[in-house]
């Protein structure tokens, strides 16, 4: 792992509130034992139904970064949906707000989640669709993304954002240091010694 | 003074780990066959085992046939991941609840077993790989869904990394009016607080409706608390969680019950708990409820018009602003799930269908959430009610909830159904339409064909 400062790319700017991980990710595609491939399934039946949808825009393939509207990623669990968009190449997602769940499982798989304002959103958003090849830049150290000449002001939690800064994003390693810890905490809990 | 959750937070809390989260040891972890497989991958790529397998306990739901279960299934990715999942269980000496021949007889929806079999108690710590997992705070656990890097930490490690949660209480009063479930509650209770009221808070529920509640009823409630943005729901223990508890498979015995029942009530929210919010309910105000749109919030009581600015569900849905949902043609009734698959919505719906028979263009479905309630179900006779009505008695799973099986909505038909998610798309059908209700509106849509306010149907049969 490395840690992660900053992502850069252009970017691809998707409307609408509530983009459950159904529709990020249909359940027909999460009927296998890897993740491999499902960047092919992307927001599939939206794109289908619609075929100016941002994902099938030529002039966004190839994005890095993701600006979305009010919680996005709500719904099932499924990592499949943060799984797809990575592979996919999306490496980092603005938006309003973001479902719990969404957000922690695209964290621990390095993909950093901002939130900013409503009105700002909308700039970033409105200036992506105007000049799709701007490069974005998002700063994780000081929240800051900018495309072009518009600057907005972003906001990590400052424990996931210091994660991401210091490398420590993916929290396995952690969680098995100093296992001691673990097993006293354990064997302090009633239920675990069976009363 | 402290709340239920943050008692329990305080016990679980290892430490505070460098990324400023707590490490929270999981007392509970399920598993289940469609997020777990690459986190088995992960682990065996890293070389780390299981460090509590005898805490872990796997089953297999969303993929399953509900017309027959027998193995190997016809569908050869499902029986890919089963036998996936039976491989990683034996490997690692986890107990794994599997459908088919030689199985345990246990299997079932993953948050339908756990309370079923005595695994779910108070005061623990539950983490599953899925977002339903808040229905086991109907017990007084605090309990929530994860993804699969989180399900690889916990088999790793038995512990996650998480952030703390503010607390809401939502106290519900007043008795419900016949034709008035806990489903209706809890959809009421989403459209009021919308579905991300709650990112950022576990859900207390309580008041006099909630302590009336049985436990079944307290799991629809807390079942559907993710809908509304809540990663964790639960109501307090009470006499009637121990009396639900006693004597399950899994559930302390003898001396220890007892000692188990004084350390389940000390953790009760204390009576004069801080809350971060409060929020509440008159329960005698609350309509068998619908929802017309595109997201569980999206929903009116019976008798009320659809009132909305948003455009592409109702349009998605067929339906204009000012229209009222009764009335609605329906297609397909499902009755089942994590929130309405429990042997009394089953009775429930049984009771109301008894003697009346299905539209003829509808097709029903009955699936019980597991194996242990289909059982009990047909012990009662309800299977000969339901078939002898016209609905289909099927095998335990999650079925059209999600409709990984062959049960599927075809093209733009419209479902009446008693899971927990309208999302587009969610019952198999790109186009499929999903109004959620109470199991026994969905009974009710089933014999009128088309979606109908259940009290009509009810004073049909006092009168
Ligand atoms: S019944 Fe539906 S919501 Fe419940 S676990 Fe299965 S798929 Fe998920």
């Amino acid at each position: 792992m490395a840690p992660i400062t900053v992502v850069t790319g252009r970017a691809l700017p998707l409307r609408g509130n509530e983009l459950d991980t159904d529709r990020i990710m249909p359940a027909r595609f999460l009927k296998a034992v890897t993740f491999d491939g499902l960047e092919k399934h992307v927001f599939e039946d939206d794109r289908k139904d619609n075929p100016s949808h941002p994902f099938n825009n030529a002039a966004y393939q190839g994005a890095s970064l993701l600006v979305v509207n009010e919680n996005f990623g709500c719904g099932s669990s499924r990592e499949h949906a943060p799984q797809g968009l990575l592979r996919w190449g999306i490496k980092a997602i603005v938006g309003e707000s973001f479902s719990e769940i969404f957000r922690g499982n695209s964290s621990v798989l390095g993909v950093p989640c901002f939130t900013a304002a409503k009105a700002d959103i909308e700039k970033l958003q409105a200036h992506i669709e105007q000049h799709p090849d701007v490069v974005v830049t998002a700063d994780l150290s000081t929240g800051r993304i900018t495309a072009g000449d518009v600057t907005v002001q972003g906001a990590l939690p400052a424990g996931v954002r210091d994660a991401f800064l210091t490398d420590k994003w993916n929290p396995t390693a952690m969680l098995l240091a100093d296992y001691d810890d673990v097993k006293a905490t354990a064997a302090r809990l009633p239920y675990v010694a069976g009363f | 003074m402290p709340t239920l959750f943050e008692k329990v937070w305080n016990a679980h809390a290892v430490r505070t780990l460098p990324s400023g989260q707590t490490q929270l040891f999981v007392g509970l972890h399920l598993v289940h066959e469609v997020t777990s497989p690459q986190a088995f991958d992960m682990l065996r790529q890293h070389g780390w085992t299981v460090a509590y397998p005898q805490r872990t306990f796997a089953t297999v739901d969303h993929i399953v046939p509900t017309s027959s279960q027998k193995r190997p299934f016809i569908d050869l990715t499902a029986e890919e991941m089963t036998t996936a999942l039976e491989r990683n269980c034996r490997q690692y000496g986890i107990q794994l609840f599997a459908p088919g021949d030689d199985a345990t007889g246990q299997q079932g929806i993953v948050h339908v077993i756990g309370p079923e079999l005595g695994l779910t108690q108070p005061g623990m710590t539950i983490a599953c790989g899925d977002s339903h997992t808040s229905t086991h705070g109907a017990l007084g656990a605090i309990a929530f869904g994860i993804g699969t890097s989180q399900v690889r930490d916990v088999l790793a490690s038995q512990t996650l990394a998480m952030d703390p949660l503010k607390v809401r209480r939502i106290e519900v009063n007043g008795t419900l009016k016949p034709g008035v479930y806990a489903k209706d509650v809890i959809l009421t209770i989403i459209r009021r607080l919308g579905v991300n009221g709650g990112v950022g808070y576990a859900y207390e529920y309580g008041g006099s409706t909630i302590d009336n509640m049985s436990i079944d009823e307290r799991m629809t409630i807390c079942n559907m608390s993710i809908e509304g943005g809540a990663r964790v729901g639960y109501v307090n223990p009470d006499e009637k969680t121990f009396a639900f508890l006693k004597g399950r498979k899994y559930a302390p015995q003898g001396d220890a019950w007892d000692r188990a029942v004084a350390w389940w009530k000390s953790l009760a929210s204390d009576p004069d708990a801080t809350y971060d919010d409060h929020v509440v309910i008159n329960a005698e105000e609350i309509e068998p409820t619908v929802t017309w749109g595109i997201n569980p919030s999206q929903s009116v009581g019976v008798s009320e018009p659809i009132s909305t600015k948003d455009q592409e569900a109702l349009t998605y849905m067929g339906f204009t602003d000012g229209q009222k949902v009764a009335g609605t043609k329906i297609d397909v009734a499902f009755i089942g799930s994590c929130t309405n698959g429990r042997l009394s919505d089953l009775e429930e719906a049984a009771r109301f269908v008894k003697g009346r028979h299905v539209a003829p263009h509808v097709k029903a479905l009955v699936v019980p959430g597991s194996q242990e309630v289909r059982r009990q179900a047909e012990a009662k006779g309800l299977d000969k009610i339901f078939t002898a009505a016209g609905f289909e008695w099927r095998g335990a799973g999650c079925s059209m909830c999600l409709a990984m099986n062959p049960d599927k909505l075809v093209g733009n038909q419209i479902s009446a159904s008693s899971s927990n998610r309208n999302f587009k798309g969610r019952q198999g059908s790109p186009t499929g339409r999903t109004m959620l209700m109470s199991p026994v509106m969905v009974a009710a849509a089933a014999i009128a064909g088309e979606v109908t306010d259940v009290r009509l149907m009810l004073e049909e049969v006092t009168a």
